[in-house]
């Protein structure tokens, strides 16, 4: 009973944050938005301290059902365990504590978030980890399928459904979403929740809570005939059926011992006594992340693999057409941080690198960065789309606040670069032509049409770009008839600041 | 025009239609008793043939011409991936031929082509569907084009005529047109008076590889005049000309002004643009609703066949049947044409007023414009601005009734019909389309109104 209402809560939870993750119509945010504002890093750099205090007093009454419930990854893990049970059944058995490796890996996660590292931050953090797999991985396949049944429904006069374009956003981020996967996935098929209570630092956290929670599954050592068929079955590995003991920071209260106990010996209620002493049972052999290189370097060969197939599909130039060159990204000396962070420096720090906002972004802006100090955060580039004025979907769908809630009003007035003007790449002086595309297009009036021959007022015209207008929106970058590289391009800026 | 109706499915709907059609397939997969007995194939208007093709004949030649003329700027074509795995599209020579073969068999012998259509495919296409019939069957029409300068020397000129007698392996033309002669005089003296191709193609004539020689015209009443006048002076002898012409332009464009000259002095016309590219039987439901009810069995289209057709002067009636169910339609118009009354008449030119007070851009697909040296799909653009016009899905204010559907109809199909890099906002007004078009439509500017209003409906500050 207990556990079927965990795991229908579970599949609820999880596939409805997933559906949201999924999303890129910008329809389910408004309604699902909260889910990814519940969980436990985001809100905790996000200083949520209403999500705080509830995901505390929850594991202080009912034990980690956060790691049981809420957390997409800890759910994907179960259902990967799920799996591999239906191959070999009552497969787990009692392991000791990793502590010195949960601990290590807690405290080295802590220094990191202080010491700005970020890389190391967003790669361990579990939503994160569950975002960038269901952006790099599913997505993709979510938007075929769309565009699919959009195709459909241009035959059949539809409007119900619209292509979406599906790009490689970075080759690093695909890379490790697959390892991420693998070794996750591998993880939970050999040992179920062995990441999480070796590994996760949200993990580990509420195991320390755990421990002290009012409601937990205990052991009525008078009804057990010790059988061990929960130790069996316990996918943290966290019951010594010998002893009656349960390590109670390491139980995610997923129920399964207490449905599976032919005797009703376990219930979940107050524990009366404290535990004893779990034996030492030296057999922990459970982590094993060991042969990665291979698995890398097939996930490696996969994802080149992909991005071929993916190139190939995006050229498609008909016959009785100009064939346009794609844009390639300008060298920018600062990164373009989303309208909506403050700074760079904020922006890094908060920032968990989940890519709800890179796949929730409509014009193709928001991708990964590939640079180490800013490993997987979002950044702008102008090749494919430009920061519409209308859209503010990026700061409405971040759950850590990297990205503050900003209205549009707010946006048209929020600068976060400066366009710059590249004299040998503009069309108007090298084809000789009339041009002014930026101009015509730019949402702030920051550019006007000067002549390019000072002393001859009807001689061509170029652009010039008052930055104190300019908010750095990429409408000129985009549209600049000049490719590969655009004669006009928005160098971004260290903190966003209001004009 | 025939599936407005479901503009405004929503998703559900959509999901429960696909459902039905699934299971509607599998019933006829599994089934198979489909009904045989449908009666004729009906295309927006009964396509049963009723009796023989209408002929004019040529004043002086005696030609016997088909009423119904085919015209061979918008043959079938196929996407195929060349050698580097690129898609393209090349026409496809098969159903052209299929096409031309139920032409003749039905009547049409006039088909008119020119070295530029088709990205200079046409006449090579024509070409090898005609050669399979007797060379005295059909007469064919082709053209000395001006689009690019580099073509305007004697030698390039008269390379252009040889290679088409070549592509269309025939050794003498039937009807050769000075293409597209516009307001410029100056510009046609250059193209052929300076460099003696008018001299040249009159010895053609004389010698008999040219049987008629005319020019096809887009321009005003003043120019077309001075090229009359060469005619009365009798510095040169018109055959035939080919202007453009249909109820909406008979007051609006003054074809009437046209044709009366024509007539005065007998030379034939040859109809172009009967049905403006389709924008004459792609019209809003009320104009639908209205020519239906005065004849429900007969297609929207063939009001505009039988209106260029009625006028005795006319030789034939150019049209560009892409597709068999084209063709069967205007077959039916034409077999045999039944005149317009005066009645009728005056009831197309209300029609016509009526169909004017829609703010469509006068666009009839010809790619004269293409391609544009920044990769816009211009007439993709317009033809989408218009489909939206007609099918009134051009809001004018948030507050219009319906607006959210109309908004996403004309966003959603945007992006359909034109890919994104090729859409108005990447045009910037270079005006090297401007001189092509010879609806002379002001394309940069329509871009850039296109533009303006795509982005109000994006921003929704409409």
């Amino acid at each position: 009973m207990l556990k079927n209402i965990r795991r229908t809560l579970a599949i609820l939870f999880a596939g409805l944050l997933t559906l949201m993750l999924l999303d890129f119509t910008g329809t389910l945010h408004a309604w699902l938005g909260w889910m990814a504002k519940v969980q436990f890093l985001p809100a905790v750099l996000a200083l949520n301290v209403g999500v705080i205090v509830f995901l505390v007093l929850l594991t202080l009454i009912f034990g980690r059902v956060y790691c049981s419930v809420i957390c997409p990854l800890g759910v994907f893990q179960d259902l990967v365990s799920w799996l591999a049970g239906k191959r070999k059944k009552n497969r787990f058995r009692h392991s000791k504590a990793i502590n010195w490796l949960r601990y290590g890996m807690l405290a080295l996660f802590v220094v990191a978030i202080v010491a700005g590292i970020n890389s190391f931050v967003v790669l361990f953090a579990p939503y994160s980890a569950y975002g960038r797999m269901v952006s790099a991985l599913l997505q993709p396949i979510y938007i075929g399928i769309n565009n699919l049944l959009a195709q459909l429904a241009e035959r059949m006069d539809s409007y119900a459904f619209y292509t979406f374009d599906v790009w490689m956003k970075s080759l690093p981020v695909l890379i490790v979403a697959i390892a991420t996967f693998i070794v996750v996935a591998v993880l939970a098929w050999r040992g179920g929740r062995t990441w999480c209570n070796t590994i996760c630092p949200v993990g580990t956290v509420l195991g320390f809570l755990s421990r002290f929670s009012w409601l937990k599954p205990v052991i009525d050592t008078d009804k057990c005939n010790g059988c061990g068929l929960c130790e069996r079955n316990c996918k943290a590995s966290c019951i010594n059926s010998r002893e009656h003991a349960i390590d109670y920071s390491r139980c995610v209260a997923c129920m399964d011992c207490i449905d599976k106990c032919k005797r009703g010996a376990i219930k979940y209620a107050r524990r009366t006594e404290s535990p004893s002493k779990p034996m030492a049972a030296p057999s922990a052999s459970d982590v094993h992340p060991s042969d990665n290189s291979r698995r890398a370097f097939l996930a490696t060969a996969a994802a080149v693999a992909a991005t071929a197939a993916l190139k190939a599909e995006e050229k498609k130039v008909d016959g009785g057409l100009a064939e346009i060159l794609d844009k390639k990204v300008p060298e920018r000396q600062t990164p373009i941080l989303p309208p909506g962070a403050l700074t760079a420096k904020h922006f890094a720090q908060h920032c968990t690198a989940c890519q709800l906002c890179v796949s929730a972004c409509p014009n193709g802006v928001l991708r990964p960065a590939t640079s180490l100090d800013r490993f997987m955060q979002p950044e702008l580039s102008y090749e494919r789309g430009y920061c519409r004025p209308e859209c503010t979907r990026c700061s409405e769908v971040c759950p850590a606040g990297a990205i503050q809630p900003i209205t549009r009003e707010e946006k048209s007035s929020t600068q976060v670069g400066h366009a710059v003007w590249i004299r040998k790449n503009c069309i108007v002086l090298t084809d000789d032509v009339n041009c002014g595309n930026c101009q015509r297009h730019c949402p702030t009036g920051a550019i006007q049409m000067v002549p390019s021959d000072e002393s001859n007022p009807r001689s061509r015209r170029i652009p010039v770009i008052d930055v104190e207008r300019c908010i750095g929106c990429g409408a000129c970058e985009n549209l600049c008839p000049a490719r590969p590289y655009s004669a006009i391009y928005v160098e971004g800026h260290l903190a966003t600041k209001t004009i | 025009m025939d599936k407005n109706n479901n503009n405004n499915l929503t998703r559900r709907s959509f999901i429960k239609t696909l459902g039905s059609g699934v299971l509607a397939t599998a019933a006829v997969m599994t089934g198979c008793s489909g009904k045989k007995e449908q009666g004729a194939i009906t295309y927006g208007g009964s396509t049963e043939i009723l009796g023989e093709m209408t002929y004019r004949t040529h004043p002086t030649s005696g030609d016997k011409v088909s009423i119904l003329g085919y015209g061979c700027m918008r043959w079938p074509q196929k996407k195929v991936k060349d050698e580097n795995g690129k898609e393209q599209e090349i026409i496809d020579q098969d159903m052209v031929n299929e096409l031309v073969d139920y032409a003749m068999a039905h009547g049409v012998n006039y088909y008119d082509t020119s070295p530029a259509y088709l990205r200079g495919k046409s006449e090579q296409s024509t070409g090898i569907a005609l050669k399979r019939y007797p060379r005295e069957s059909y007469y064919v029409a082709t053209k000395l084009s001006n689009f690019s300068r580099s073509t305007w020397s004697r030698e390039a000129s008269i390379k252009m005529y040889h290679d088409s007698m070549r592509e269309l392996q025939v050794d003498y033309i039937d009807y050769y047109l000075l293409h597209s002669l516009g307001n410029d005089y100056g510009n046609f003296e250059q193209r052929y008076v300076v460099n003696g191709m008018l001299d040249y193609l009159q010895e053609e004539r004389r010698e008999g590889r040219i049987r008629h020689l005319g020019f096809s015209f887009h321009g005003n009443n003043e120019a077309f005049d001075r090229y009359l006048k060469l005619h009365d002076e009798g510095t040169i002898h018109w055959d035939f000309i080919q202007i453009q012409m249909n109820y909406l332009d008979w007051k609006n464009s003054d074809a009437e002004y046209l044709y009366v000259q024509l007539e005065k002095r007998g030379i034939p016309v040859v109809i172009m643009e009967p049905l403006l590219g389709g924008r004459l039987s792609r019209v809003p439901d009320h104009i639908v609703r209205r020519l239906k009810t005065r004849e429900p069995e007969r297609s929207v289209a063939s009001w505009a066949f039988r209106f260029a057709g009625t006028p005795k002067g006319v030789l034939s009636v150019l049209s560009g049947m892409t597709y068999m169910e084209h063709l069967q339609d205007n077959l039916a118009s034409y077999s045999p044409l039944q005149p317009l009354t005066e009645e009728e008449n005056e009831f197309l030119y209300d029609t016509a007023e009526l169909i004017a007070k829609y703010p469509t851009i006068p666009c009839n697909d010809c790619k004269y414009c293409m391609p544009c040296p920044y990769g816009l799909d211009i007439p993709a653009i317009l033809l989408h601005y218009n489909k939206c016009v007609n099918e009134g899905n051009i809001p004018k204010s948030r507050q219009d009734e319906g607006y959210a559907e109309m908004r996403r109809a004309f966003l959603v199909g945007y992006d359909r019909s034109v890919p994104k890099l090729r859409q108005a906002d990447h045009c910037i007004g270079c005006n090297e389309c401007v001189g092509h078009c010879p609806q002379r439509i002001r394309i940069p500017r329509e871009m850039q109104r296109i533009d303006k209003y795509v982005e109000s409906l994006k921003q929704e500050t409409l």
